[in-house]
């Protein structure tokens, strides 16, 4: 029985050590991304979304070492709340970047918002959100 | 529409997520915590009044469990292509803004499907219209039309699964529909 | 091990935390600072997850999610104030 629960005890240790490097290891590539991509927008990706993983990983490895249930629905509530918020921080940041021309069009093989925003720009926008758009671009 | 009064059950998933997280903060599950939560809950759904949000009226757990485990492994892939580009493309990557009309209409469903692309690494909703329903998505490693192509199918792709999950009536059999055209 | 993994992530996130700060001083836009310090708040939550998960306590889990909560409100601020002191001297 105690070799058992010992070796069990391993393998949880194990796991979690493993998830805590590899959640580490998704910070770097953040850091990489940002360093090593041209422009905003593909900093972006590198930037926001691999935390995703990271922090799961990490809560994840967390939850393994406490070893108590109570702490999950915390560890839960946590990562919910970053999945919620990262998206819409992502495209405010990334929309902003888009208006004021943050990006290098040789970079980018189509752009199929282009023509929609110059349609925008010329019928001098009827909504309040194509103005903006309209007067972001020109 | 201003201050409809809505039903106690258009409103009980927003309270219920309002106590688990009263709960899991406080770490106590005990039902003296938990009354006492939904009570806070109840206080702040009246004081702080938020449109409320058209839910589809159906929610199918069994066909949620294998999108979110899809979910899952899809982000886990994509991180790792992501970590691959910045490494090994780096400053030559190209990409694409693509437009991807979606099928449904609802708020609710075009929310759920931008956020679950952008949460996807390698995509990102750059711009929203609401009256097409069109997503305008910055994909990462886009160099041809085949690729834009792909994103477009798996942009779709997850919005048919959100309308399996909690769509209409109305939207799913739409989508069924035209599946089995 | 958890001596080990302990080195490995802090050296890793000391690397991560590095570039971050790079990019914050090089970066040619507010909007590449603003990413870049976003990034940094969230090695900050990294390395607050795995002190706490080799030392086997939960002191700090509120503080990270004060500070994935308070990231994303910065960041949001940031970029809509930033597309509007932008778009101005074009207009006119």
């Amino acid at each position: 029985m105690n070799p058992e629960t010992f070796s069990g005890d391993a393998v949880i240790d194990a796991v979690s050590a493993v998830f805590m490097v590899v959640g580490a290891l998704m910070s770097l590539a953040a850091a990489v991304g940002l360093l090593r991509f041209p422009d905003l927008m593909t900093r972006m990706h590198a930037a926001t979304k691999p935390q995703v993983l990271g922090l799961f990983l990490l809560l994840f490895a967390l939850g393994l070492q406490m070893r108590t249930w109570w702490v999950w629905p915390v560890l839960v509530v946590a990562w919910i709340f970053q999945l919620l918020t990262v998206p819409v921080s992502a495209h405010m940041v990334g929309r902003a970047g888009y208006r004021t021309k943050h990006l290098h069009p040789e970079l980018l093989s189509t752009d199929e918002l282009e023509a929609v925003v110059q349609q925008a720009a010329g019928k001098s926008g009827f909504t309040e959100d194509d103005g903006d758009a309209a007067a972001g671009r020109r | 529409m201003s201050r409809r009064r809505i039903s106690l059950r258009q409103e009980l998933p927003l309270l219920v997520w309002l106590v688990i997280v009263w709960a899991a903060l406080w770490q106590n599950f005990s039902p003296g915590n938990l009354l006492f939560g939904a009570l806070i809950a109840v206080l702040v759904a009246r004081l702080f009044y938020l449109p409320p949000v058209e839910l589809g009226g159906r929610f199918n757990v069994l066909r949620a469990i294998p999108f979110g485990l899809h979910f899952l492994t899809r982000v886990v892939a994509a991180s790792f292509q992501v970590l691959f580009l910045a490494v090994a493309k780096g400053p030559k990557v190209i990409s694409a803004v693509v437009a991807v009309p979606l099928r449904s209409h609802s708020d609710l469903l075009v929310t759920a499907t931008g956020h679950v692309t952008a949460l996807i690494p390698g995509s990102l909703v750059v711009e929203v219209d609401r009256s097409t329903s069109t997503l305008y998505i910055h994909g990462i490693n886009v160099r041809n039309a085949e690729d834009a192509a792909q994103v477009r199918r798996d942009v779709r792709n997850t919005e048919a699964g959100l309308i399996r999950i909690m769509g209409t009536k109305a939207e799913l059999s739409a989508l069924n529909q035209e599946l089995g055209s | 091990m958890m001596q080990i993994v302990l080195t490995v992530t802090a050296v890793v996130l000391s690397l991560a935390a590095g570039g971050a700060i790079i990019r914050i001083a090089r970066g040619p836009s507010l909007l590449d600072r603003v990413l870049a310090a976003d990034v940094l708040l969230a090695i900050v939550g990294a390395a607050l997850c795995i002190d706490m998960a080799v030392n086997r306590h939960l002191n700090n889990l509120m503080l990270l999610v004060a500070v994935s909560l308070i990231g994303f409100v910065g960041s949001v601020t940031v970029a809509r104030f930033v597309a509007d002191r932008r778009e101005l001297p074009r207009e006119s």
